[in-house]
């Protein structure tokens, strides 16, 4: 298997065709934050509405690469229904594994996110793979962001 | 004689295409300088498309640095020491080969910078803040590359002057009425680039330089690209300015020039201070030193300047007709090659053209064939290129890049094609 099929896994082709949970959220309760890498003009857009500190549920929109699309999508499957803390400790772990840093915490994230270990193996699209957990996590952090403020990661 | 980038020399090469053979027979293209480099030998499967980010060197070149370093080393100018004299002599040399090389009148009128993007600042920075008050403008292109952007709205941002921007067309041409209608008596520079590094465009830079002086404007032409892609020749060009880099011509890095018309820097402020540029210095006042060692305070890149004369020589050898005719060929079989795969759409279809060919393919973002691309030992560019208006212009975020150079050969077209191919088969 070559390093670019071990890179682009079908799982990560699928959600780059059919991205989950494209769109924005409406509403009070949801707040958003703005992602950019200015290396290559990925952006994306992650909604994400908390019901106390459960993720109740969470959009993304945005264009990028195959990995920076399907790592946005697979990402919101991942936190949807889970703890500030737990998405959290998520966001190190997948960051541990798509650094190449390897532990028995990377070992035990879902399979689905397992995919995304040969990044490692391809430094110029770490920034890919990681743009929408940090777009994620500066929506999380900003307990100030309302639907109507934009908040600029650079 | 000279071929020079000209709207007329490069249509006629790209016209001339009767004799090429048919993209799946694999012949190496008749210009034969590939061996001259020796990345090529140490990367068997390097298929190098990316000469419009950075040029190859020839090995001739990276003797002349070696060569420099090794045995004629010694700072310039101030040295009594016969070393440091011929050190002095070999970068006056280089000095002269480049403003040869472009058309200069004078050596005095080619100042050694560190690239492109330098050379854009010394003109903004000395000439713009001396001479740019409120209420002049500046017109910029849609097409150019930031560093003959971003400078210029530095400038407009601290005189108070007016940016203003000449659109481009959906053949990815300057639109020339626009442009006519822009420049009036409010305007004090044209800044263009003379070859898009997105799309290849050739502008028609004299046109431009007759508008402009017309309307009593300067013309800065951004030659970043073109040097490489046959003869330049600024007299012809009618330009006040021209801004070139090393690096893109087969020379080091860390090395670059400004061609200024003679009567332009002898009234430009200095703009670094430092050793080298002064005539005297007392605590009641400067004097500075003659142009062009106005503008090179500090030890210049005396090494790099040096090499920059070897690749001009290297370019010299291989001839610029030689050079438009074979780049005129590989653009020619690679709009064809492309153009037949599914999915791909060309950006920039201009009737002038050099070998630079932006592109997208439907269904897979540029980085993603990028990478597909390079497991093949493809070596493309992707992104916005530094040129987000244009990009802007074109709805798009990014594109894919290919750009080809003397080494370059039919096979390395085909290599591209059956690589997009590749990625188009791998996201259907």
């Amino acid at each position: 298997m070559s390093s670019v099929s071990e890179l682009y896994q079908s799982v990560i082709l699928d959600h780059n065709k059919a991205p989950r949970n494209y769109g924005r959220l409406e509403g009070e309760a949801a707040r958003h934050a703005k992602g950019h890498n200015p290396l290559c003009g990925d952006e994306v857009t992650v909604w994400l509405e908390l019901e106390g500190d459960v993720v109740k549920d969470v959009r993304f929109e945005g264009q990028g690469c195959a990995i920076s699309r399907a790592s946005a999508s697979l990402m919101t499957v991942a936190v949807k229904g889970k703890t500030i803390a737990e998405v959290e400790r998520l966001f190190a772990d997948f960051h541990g594994l798509v650094t190449g840093e390897k532990s028995e915490a990377t070992e035990a994230l879902p399979a689905r996110l397992q995919v995304f270990a040969n990044v490692a193996q391809f430094p110029v699209r770490v920034k890919c793979a990681s743009l929408a957990w940090h777009t994620m996590k500066k929506a999380l952090d900003d307990t100030t962001a309302a639907a109507s403020t934009v908040n600029g990661e650079r | 004689m000279k071929n020079s980038v000209g709207e007329t020399t490069l249509a006629k090469g790209a016209d001339a295409e009767t004799s090429v053979q048919p993209p799946h027979v694999l012949t190496r293209s008749r210009l034969d300088v590939r061996d001259q480099f020796p990345i090529f030998a140490i990367h068997p499967n390097l298929v190098y498309l990316d000469s419009a980010a950075t040029s190859q060197k020839p090995q001739r070149v990276i003797d002349r640095l070696a060569r420099f370093y090794a045995g004629e080393n010694a700072n310039i100018h101030r040295g009594v020491y016969a070393l440091s004299a011929e050190a002095t002599a070999t970068y006056d040399s280089a000095r002269a080969a480049v403003a040869r090389f472009i058309g200069a009148a004078l050596p005095d009128e080619v100042i050694f910078t560190r690239g492109t993007t330098e050379s854009i600042n010394l003109v903004a920075q000395s000439w713009g803040r001396s001479v740019v008050k409120p209420g002049d403008e500046i017109v910029v292109t849609e097409m150019e590359h930031h560093s003959n952007w971003v400078p210029w709205q530095m400038l407009a941002d601290s005189t108070g002057a007016v940016l203003r921007m000449a659109p481009v067309t959906e053949a990815g041409e300057l639109d020339m009425s626009a442009m006519a209608r822009l420049v009036t008596p409010r305007t004090r520079l044209v800044a263009v680039t003379h070859l898009s590094n997105v799309l290849g465009t050739i502008n028609p830079v004299r046109r431009i330089t007759d508008l402009a002086h017309a309307a009593g404007a300067l013309v800065l032409v951004d030659g970043a690209q073109s040097v490489a892609h046959g003869a330049v020749d600024v007299r012809d060009l009618g330009c006040d300015f021209f801004a070139f880099s090393g690096h893109k011509l087969f020379g080091p890095t860390g090395i670059g020039v400004l061609y200024g018309r003679e009567a332009l820097l002898e009234e430009m402020p200095p703009w670094q201070g430092g050793g080298g540029m002064i005539g005297t210095v007392a605590l009641d006042g400067i004097t500075w030193a003659e142009v062009p060692m106005k503008f090179e305070a500090g030890t210049p890149a005396v090494a790099d300047a040096v090499a920059l004369a070897e690749a001009i020589a290297f370019v010299e050898s291989v001839g610029a007709e030689a050079i438009v005719t074979h780049e005129a060929e590989l653009l020619s079989l690679a709009t064809e090659r492309l153009s037949a795969i599914p999915g791909v759409r060309l950006i920039g279809t201009a009737a002038h053209r050099a070998s630079v060919i932006s592109f997208t393919l439907e269904g897979v973002h540029p980085h993603d064939l990028g990478t597909v691309l390079d497991e093949a030992g493809i070596a493309i560019r992707a992104g916005h290129h530094c040129a987000q208006p244009l990009m802007r212009r074109f709805g798009l975020a990014a594109t894919a890049r290919a750009s080809f150079s003397v080494y370059n050969t039919p096979d390395d077209v085909e290599a591209l094609g059956r690589g997009i191919e590749r990625a188009r088969a791998l996201f259907s």
